[in-house]
C-alpha cells in the first residue's frame, strides 16, 4: 500500500510543454510506467506532445485546452501543476473547478496572495493541493509525480514527509542506505500558505497498514510541526501511534530573514527551532540534531 | 522586500489613508527648505533605516547623552539642528547589530495632538490561510511584549479572501480598538483603505504602530512599516523600484542579480548548497561540529554552469571566509554542472583556503571525475556528516 498515489493514478501535466513540464514528465514516464495521461495548454488543444529523451522517448501524449476535458477523455484522478508563478494559481483553481481530487504544484513562488484565494476556494471543493513550491510525491516503483529523483528509493515501510526538496532526498536516500525503503515520500513545500499540512499526511501514514515508520522533516518559520505534535499526543491517547524521526532545519538562522523557502522566516520571536524540536520529542518523535543522521534516529525509534 | 516609513506613508495616502504632512530629506542642503514647508510649532524628525527601534536607538557619532533616532522638536530651528545631527550619521538599534546603519535619508513631519495610541497591523495568518487584521489597544509599545504580557489586549481579525472585508469585521475592528464618535466614522473608511492597500500591493505585513486617535476625534496613521512579497513584484513595477539598495548587503545584492538566495552570516565557513532546507541543515552541521558558518546560499535547482560560478565568486569574495564546504545532493540539480562551475570558479578567481566537496545524485560519477581531474587541491567527502568534520577540522586545524 501507499498513501495518495499508487500504480493506478492517472495524471494530467498543466504546463507539459514548458521545458521543466517537458523535462519532469519524460523522467516520471521512465519511473516505473507513472501514468501520465494528457497534456494542458489553453491554444495547443488537439495537438500531441512526444517524449525526446529518456527511455520512454517517442511516447505521444495528447494536449487538451482546459482541465475539464482532459478529465472527461482520461479518467484522470490526479494534475500536476509546472506553469510559471503568474499563472500557476489560475492553473490550480482550473483544476479545483473541474474537480480534480487531487493537484501538485511544484512551481515556485507563487504570490501568497494568490495562494490565500487558492486556499479559500479549496476550502469548499473536493479537491487536495499539495504545494506549491514542493517536490512532489514518489511512491517506489509505482508513481512519481514532480520532481524527486527516483533512483533513491526502494519500496519498504517509512512513510517520508517534508518542508523541503533536498533534505527528503537525503530522508529517502539515508531510509534506503538502512534497508527500510518507503511507502510514499511527500513533499508539502516551503510557502508560508499551503495546500497540504503536516497534520494531513501523518493522518494518512497512520492510515495505511504498510506504513511502519515515520521521518518528518520541518524548517523554521510558521507553527505546523507544534500543531502537528499537539495532534500526535492526541492521536496516541486514542492508540494511533507509529515509531518516528524527525529533523528541524534552521537551528542557526537568524531571526527576521527568509532562508530561501519563502516559509523559512522567524518572526515575532516565533518559528524558531528550538521551540519545534521541543514540541516533537515531546510527542515522542527522535528528532535528529544531525541532517545526516535521519536513517539512524529512525532505527533507534523503532527499537 | 521592505520600504521607508515615508515612502509607506505615500503609498498608503496614495489609497486615501489619513497621514500627516511630512517632506523626505535625502542630502543636507534640502533640510531648511523641507522644514520650511512645515506648518509647525512642533515637528518630528524621523530616521529612515530599514530597521526598527529607532526612538531608543543611539548615533555612534554623537555622545551617550544624544537623543535618538526619532526627535520632538519645538521650533524651525531646533527640528533643522537636529536634522543636520543626524543626517549622514550611523544609528544603532536593537534591531541593527552593533554595528549599525547609516541614516541616508529622513523624514521630517508636522507634530501631532494625539489623544490614544493603538496598534494595527495586516499580515498573512499561516495558521488559517487568511489574511488577518490585528489590534490592539496597547500602541506606541513593542507588541511582542504585549502579546507575551497580556495576550488578552491583542485581537485577531481574518478577513475572507473571496468577499473582503466586510462592515462585520470594521465592527469588530472598531470595537477592539474601543472606537466611538468620529473616529469610529473614520475606522469605517480606513480599515477598508488599508486592506485594500494590502491586497492590491501585495504586502506580507502592514504594520501602524501607532495609529492614533487625535485630540480632535480623527484616527490617523503615524507610523508605517511595509514588507512586500518578493515573489509578486513582477506585478509590481512600481513598488519594485522604491528599493533602497544602500540598505542591503552588497554580496546579497550581487546574489540576488544571479536569482540565488544568499545571506550573509558571520562565521568563517562558506557553504554553497542546493535546496533551501538542506543550505540550513548543512549551517546547522557545521555548527553542530564546533564552526560557524559564513553564509547561507541556496543554487536552487536550475543552476547553470555561470550561476555556480557567480556563487562561488561571492563566498570567496567574503574576507571571513577560511574554509567552503559545497554540498549538493542532486535531484534536477546535476552534479557534473556544479563541477565544472566550481572548477571554472576556480581557475578565474584561484582558492587561498581549504575547499571540501560532497557530491551525491543525479550525474554523481561524472561530478567526481571532474573534480578529481581538474588538478586542483579539493578534499572529497563521502557523505554530509563527513564532509561537515573535515571542512571543521581543515578550518580549526
Amino acid at each position: 500500500m501507499s498513501i495518495l498515489i499508487n500504480k493506478n493514478t492517472k495524471v494530467i501535466v498543466q504546463g507539459l510543454t514548458g521545458r521543466t513540464g517537458t523535462f519532469h514528465t519524460e523522467q516520471a514516464l521512465a519511473y516505473h510506467g507513472s501514468q501520465m495521461v494528457a497534456g494542458i495548454h489553453p491554444k495547443k488543444g488537439g495537438t500531441t506532445w512526444t517524449a525526446e529523451n529518456g527511455s520512454e522517448a517517442g511516447r505521444d501524449l495528447p494536449i487538451f485546452a482546459t482541465v475539464a476535458e482532459a478529465r472527461d477523455a482520461t479518467g484522470a484522478d490526479a494534475s500536476v501543476v509546472y506553469v510559471p508563478p503568474a499563472g500557476a494559481a489560475g492553473a490550480i483553481i482550473e483544476a479545483i473547478d473541474a474537480e480534480v481530487p487531487l493537484i501538485i504544484c511544484i512551481t515556485e513562488g507563487v504570490p501568497v496572495r494568490d495562494m490565500v484565494e487558492v486556499k479559500a476556494r479549496l476550502r469548499d471543493s473536493g479537491s487536495r493541493l499539495v504545494g506549491p513550491n514542493c517536490p512532489g510525491l514518489l511512491t517506489p516503483e509505482e508513481c512519481k509525480i514532480g520532481i524527486m529523483p527516483g533512483n533513491i528509493f526502494q519500496k519498504g515501510s517509512v512513510g517520508v514527509v517534508s518542508r523541503s526538496g533536498t533534505l527528503t532526498y537525503e530522508a529517502v536516500y539515508q531510509t534506503t542506505a538502512a534497508g527500510l525503503g518507503q511507502t510514499t515520500a511527500v513533499g508539502i513545500g516551503g510557502d508560508p500558505v499551503k495546500g497540504t499540512e503536516f497534520i494531513d499526511v501523518l493522518d494518512l501514514f497512520l492510515d495505511d497498514d504498510d506504513t511502519k515508520s515515520i521521518i518528518m522533516i520541518g524548517e523554521i518559520g510558521g507553527s505546523a510541526e507544534e500543531e502537528a505534535s499537539e495532534w500526535l499526543i492526541e492521536q496516541a491517547a486514542k492508540g494511533r501511534k507509529k515509531p518516528m524521526a524527525g529533523f528541524i532545519a534552521g537551528l542557526t538562522a537568524p531571526p527576521g530573514r527568509t532562508m530561501g523557502h519563502a516559509g523559512a522566516v522567524i518572526s515575532g520571536g516565533k518559528g524558531g527551532a528550538e521551540d519545534k524540536i521541543k514540541e516533537m520529542e515531546k510527542a515522542g518523535i527522535v528528532v535528529s540534531k544531525s541532517p545526516a543522521k535521519l536513517g539512524e534516529a529512525l532505527l533507534a525509534a523503532i527499537g | 522586500m521592505n520600504i521607508h516609513e515615508y515612502q509607506a506613508k505615500k503609498l498608503l495616502q496614495s489609497f486615501g489613508a489619513s497621514v500627516s504632512a511630512g517632506v523626505p530629506v535625502l542630502s543636507p542642503g534640502d533640510i531648511d527648505a523641507a522644514v520650511d514647508t512645515l506648518p509647525g510649532p512642533v515637528y518630528v524628525v524621523k530616521s529612515q533605516i530599514h530597521a526598527g527601534g529607532r526612538g531608543k536607538g543611539t548615533f555612534k557619532e554623537a555622545g551617550p547623552d544624544a537623543k535618538g533616532g526619532v526627535r520632538v522638536c519645538f521650533s524651525a530651528d531646533e527640528a533643522k539642528e537636529n536634522a543636520r545631527e543626524m543626517l549622514g550619521k550611523t544609528l544603532v538599534t536593537k534591531q541593527t547589530g552593533p554595528a549599525g546603519k547609516q541614516v541616508n535619508r529622513l523624514y521630517i513631519e508636522d507634530g501631532a495632538d494625539i489623544d490614544r495610541e493603538l496598534y494595527l497591523s495586516i499580515l498573512v495568518d499561516r495558521e488559517t490561510s487568511l489574511f488577518s487584521f490585528v489590534a490592539s489597544t496597547e500602541g506606541g509599545m513593542d507588541i511582542e511584549t504585549v502579546a507575551h504580557d497580556t495576550p488578552e489586549k491583542i485581537h485577531t481579525i481574518g478577513i475572507d479572501a473571496l468577499t473582503g472585508i466586510t462592515g462585520a469585521d470594521v465592527d469588530k475592528l472598531n470595537a477592539a480598538f474601543e472606537l466611538t464618535g468620529q473616529a469610529a466614522t473614520d475606522g469605517k473608511t480606513l480599515f477598508p483603505i488599508l486592506y485594500k492597500a494590502f491586497v492590491d500591493s501585495d504586502m506580507s505585513l502592514l504594520e501602524v504602530n501607532p495609529l492614533v486617535v487625535l485630540k480632535d476625534g480623527s484616527l490617523r496613521v503615524l507610523d508605517a512599516k511595509v514588507s512586500f512579497d518578493g515573489n509578486a513584484m513582477f506585478r509590481q513595477p512600481e513598488i519594485a523600484e522604491l528599493r533602497d539598495k544602500t540598505e542591503e548587503d552588497e554580496k546579497e545584492i550581487e546574489a540576488s542579480n544571479y536569482d540565488l538566495a544568499y545571506i550573509a552570516l558571520d562565521g568563517d565557513i562558506g557553504c554553497m548548497v542546493n535546496g533551501a532546507g538542506l543550505a540550513m541543515a548543512t549551517m546547522d552541521i557545521i555548527k553542530l561540529y564546533g564552526a560557524t558558518p559564513a553564509n547561507f546560499l541556496d543554487v536552487g535547482g536550475g543552476a547553470t554552469t555561470e550561476k555556480v560560478t557567480a556563487a562561488f565568486k561571492i563566498i570567496t569574495s567574503d574576507p571571513n571566509v577560511k574554509g567552503i564546504l559545497v554540498n549538493i545532493f542532486g535531484g534536477i540539480m546535476r552534479c557534473d554542472v556544479i563541477a565544472e562551475g566550481v572548477v571554472a570558479a576556480i581557475k578565474e578567481v584561484g582558492l587561498d583556503v581549504p575547499l571540501v566537496v560532497r557530491l551525491e545524485g543525479t550525474k554523481v560519477q561524472e561530478g567526481k571525475a571532474i573534480i578529481n581531474n581538474s588538478g586542483l587541491n579539493v578534499i572529497a567527502a563521502d557523505d554530509l556528516d563527513d564532509a561537515a568534520q573535515k571542512v571543521v577540522k581543515a578550518v580549526k586545524g
